[in-house]
């Protein structure tokens, strides 16, 4: 039986030619060094983009790509196909590993200066890679196509539609038409199962080939500097004197890690289960409040924080900026120390960046910068707020609720974020102030001056007087009385009578 | 086989072999561009806009704002619901509109509006506008995107036909007095 075997074998490799060229791969000389935990990220990365071809092969045969028929077919693979669910929430947990280990995977490979001199052009196909798998994760989102895949795209054309001179064709060219419609669909689908994976698949092989062929980075040593000139014999040297073949001294970690990888997809998809779809995607329902995914929900975050005059400039230049460097950055700096231990720069950025990108992403999972929407009927004025008041100050809590403060005020914690709580603000405004600011807005506050009766301005200013904690006392322009002529007591009654 | 610099009767022949292909790839690559630009071509001249009926004048009592929905005038037979656009319609008095897009001109979310603060609120980043349309707070850089009206017997007509984005030509059109308000 095992000489049959052996004999099928010899038979195959006669004719196909490929077992040497596979040993010798497998058996190349690594360096002992890279045997480590740390270098099993790219690996995996493979692993999990293998999963999503798998996944997605599997999704192709039930999802139609139809913008009339496409949310229905994601409800069938919910609802009606055995396992259907399953399958989708492995897909899209997925790709948010996917996401995550090539970022992890960059930020070792940085860290670790694997980018630099002969490995330049691994990491530039790299950086390809990488805008390729959120290329994919846009994509993917738009074929889940429901509210946030129809907003999103909205959002995805009105940032492109700011290209000077080419915007409006770009964003015809995106859409597929005029509006986002049934051509829009059909053009990501195909972005998203043909276009996309052709390309990652070629740029992985071309990625791998040069791991093969360059050798994978050392482990760094502080001190170890490295020089064109002398690089390629010392890393020759250091795979003879301290190298073992890949296969099997190193090769264990890797298999072991993607396993738990795929374990780890599986556990999230079988617990959390599939992503939406969320709505339909009817553009007449606006009841709606579209998120993007999470890892674009920093830039979401960006979007709202800057102000209306820089937005264009940074969402049209902002890119190019930061991909250039990153392509740079092997040319600039591609000799030299690799160890992270001597690269304080090159740690403070990272830490930086994934500062800033934790706080972005967190911020945007309650929109601080929104308006809640729903506030002011259904966030109740707190009843400590309304105990041992007036009815002038009633009457003003409930202007404050009618007019929808409370979308963006907070009192007590509750409500809209959008304008600064209003607990203490008698503490900070004075009347006077207060008036003026209910009136004429400003400070990314609109102006109610139209909208609110002098008497309800009257009420509003009078309740928002009582916000003050116990034992303080409210803001007041000392010179007021003095120039109104009055008693400080007298002076409490607000508004459009303030003229002498 | 000849070492020298001269060119081959085999090398020729490839290079016209090359240059053949060439040529097949051009005479193949105009119509495929073409087709894949075909919805920028098509779009010049804003051929996508027409006129569209929100219903009848009495439908948007004065003084009001209120939701209407349409049709978009150009689909195709995949569109299913997305084709359906709704909009904002203002009813200042008598003949007198405003026809606000539904899409904030900040980054294209639908905005919503709140009759008793006369603010249209837009529930991603924040921006608002008055009744009017200009902007109140928040990112965006101009008011409400506005279509060109017409009321004709009894009907409120509105052109539209294109996704209103920020940078697009019509959105300058957008932003200008109705033809008719005059």
């Amino acid at each position: 039986m095992r000489r049959l075997i052996t004999n099928i074998g010899e038979w195959f490799d006669e004719r196909l030619q490929l077992a040497a060229p596979i040993r010798e791969v497998a058996e190349h000389p690594v360096p002992k060094s890279t045997a480590s935990w740390w270098y099993v990220f790219g690996s995996a990365a493979l692993v999990v983009f293998l999963l999503q071809l798998i996944t997605g092969i599997m999704l192709a045969l039930i999802y139609v790509p139809s913008a009339s028929e496409a949310w229905n077919s994601l409800q069938s693979l919910n609802h009606d196909v055995a396992l259907g669910w399953f399958i989708r929430a492995l897909h899209g947990w997925g790709s948010n590993f996917m996401v995550a280990i090539v970022l992890i995977h960059m930020v070792q490979v940085f860290l670790f200066g694997a980018f630099k001199f002969p490995r330049e052009l691994t990491w530039v196909v790299g950086i390809f890679l990488l805008l390729m798998t959120l290329g994919m994760a846009f994509t993917g989102q738009v074929l889940r196509f429901d509210q946030d895949a129809y907003w999103g795209l909205g959002i995805g054309a009105s940032i492109s539609s700011r290209v000077p001179l080419l915007g409006p064709a770009t964003v015809k060219l995106m859409l597929g038409g005029p509006i986002i419609a049934g051509a829009t669909l059909s053009r990501f689908f195909a972005l998203h199962v043909f276009v996309i994976p052709g390309l990652l698949i070629a740029f992985v092989g071309l990625h791998l080939l040069m791991v093969i062929k360059l050798g994978i980075n050392e482990w760094p040593m502080p001190g170890r500097l490295v020089k064109k000139a002398t690089y390629e014999n010392e890393y020759h040297k250091l795979t003879m004197k301290d190298g073992a073949p890949f296969v099997p001294y190193a090769i264990w970690k890797d298999l072991f890690f993607a396993a738990f990888i795929l374990l780890a997809v599986a556990a999230c998809a079988a617990y959390f289960g599939p992503f939406g779809p969320s709505g339909q995607p009817d553009p007449t329902i606006i009841q709606t409040a579209p998120r993007p995914d999470y890892f674009f929900l920093w830039l979401y975050a960006v979007l709202s924080f800057l102000p209306p005059s820089m937005e264009t400039p940074a969402l049209l230049i902002g890119p190019v900026i930061i991909i250039g460097a990153l392509l740079l950055l092997p040319f600039l700096s591609g000799e030299g120390e690799k160890s992270w231990r001597r690269r304080p720069i090159a740690v403070l950025t990272i830490s930086l960046v994934a500062v800033m990108l934790a706080t972005f992403t967190h911020l945007a999972g309650y929109t601080p910068w929104s308006p809640e929407m729903n506030a002011w009927s259904g966030e109740p004025i707190p009843a400590k707020f309304l105990q041992h008041t007036t009815a002038l100050e009633r009457q003003g809590a409930l202007v404050f609720q009618v007019k929808q403060c409370h979308n963006c005020h907070a009192l007590d914690g509750k409500g809209g974020q959008r304008g600064p709580a209003l607990d203490s603000v008698a503490l900070q405004l004075t009347q006077d102030q207060l008036i003026r600011q209910v009136i004429q807005g400003g400070g990314n506050m609109p102006a109610y001056g139209k909208n609110l009766s002098p008497a309800e301005t009257t009420a509003l200013v009078a309740f928002l007087k009582t916000l003050h904690p116990a034992g303080l006392a409210p803001a007041r322009d000392a010179s007021r009385s003095l120039a109104l002529g009055e008693s400080e007591e007298n002076s409490s009654a607000v508004g459009h009578s303030n003229q002498p | 086989m000849s070492t020298d610099n001269t060119l081959s009767r085999r090398g020729l022949f490839m290079k016209a072999g090359i240059l053949f292909n060439g040529l097949a790839a051009m005479v193949l690559a105009v119509p495929i561009v073409r087709f894949l630009l075909s919805s920028v071509t098509r779009g010049r001249a804003n051929r996508y806009l027409s006129w569209v009926s929100l219903g009848s004048v009495s439908q948007f009592p004065e003084g009001e704002t209120r939701l209407a929905t349409f049709r978009n005038p150009y689909v195709t037979p995949t569109d299913g619901k997305t084709a359906d656009t709704a909009c904002w319609v203002r009813r200042l008095a008598g003949d007198q509109f405003q026809i606000f897009a539904i899409n904030c001109a900040h980054l294209g979310c639908p905005v919503r509006w709140f009759p008793q603060s006369s603010l249209f609120m837009c529930p991603c980043h924040g921006g608002a506008y008055y009744q009017d349309g200009s902007r109140a707070s928040g990112p965006p850089e101009r008011g409400l995107f506005e279509y060109p009206y017409k009321v004709q017997d009894g009907l409120v007509t509105i052109q539209a036909g294109e996704l209103p984005t920020p940078g697009s030509p019509t959105a300058a059109l957008l932003g200008k007095k109705p033809p008719c308000a005059a």
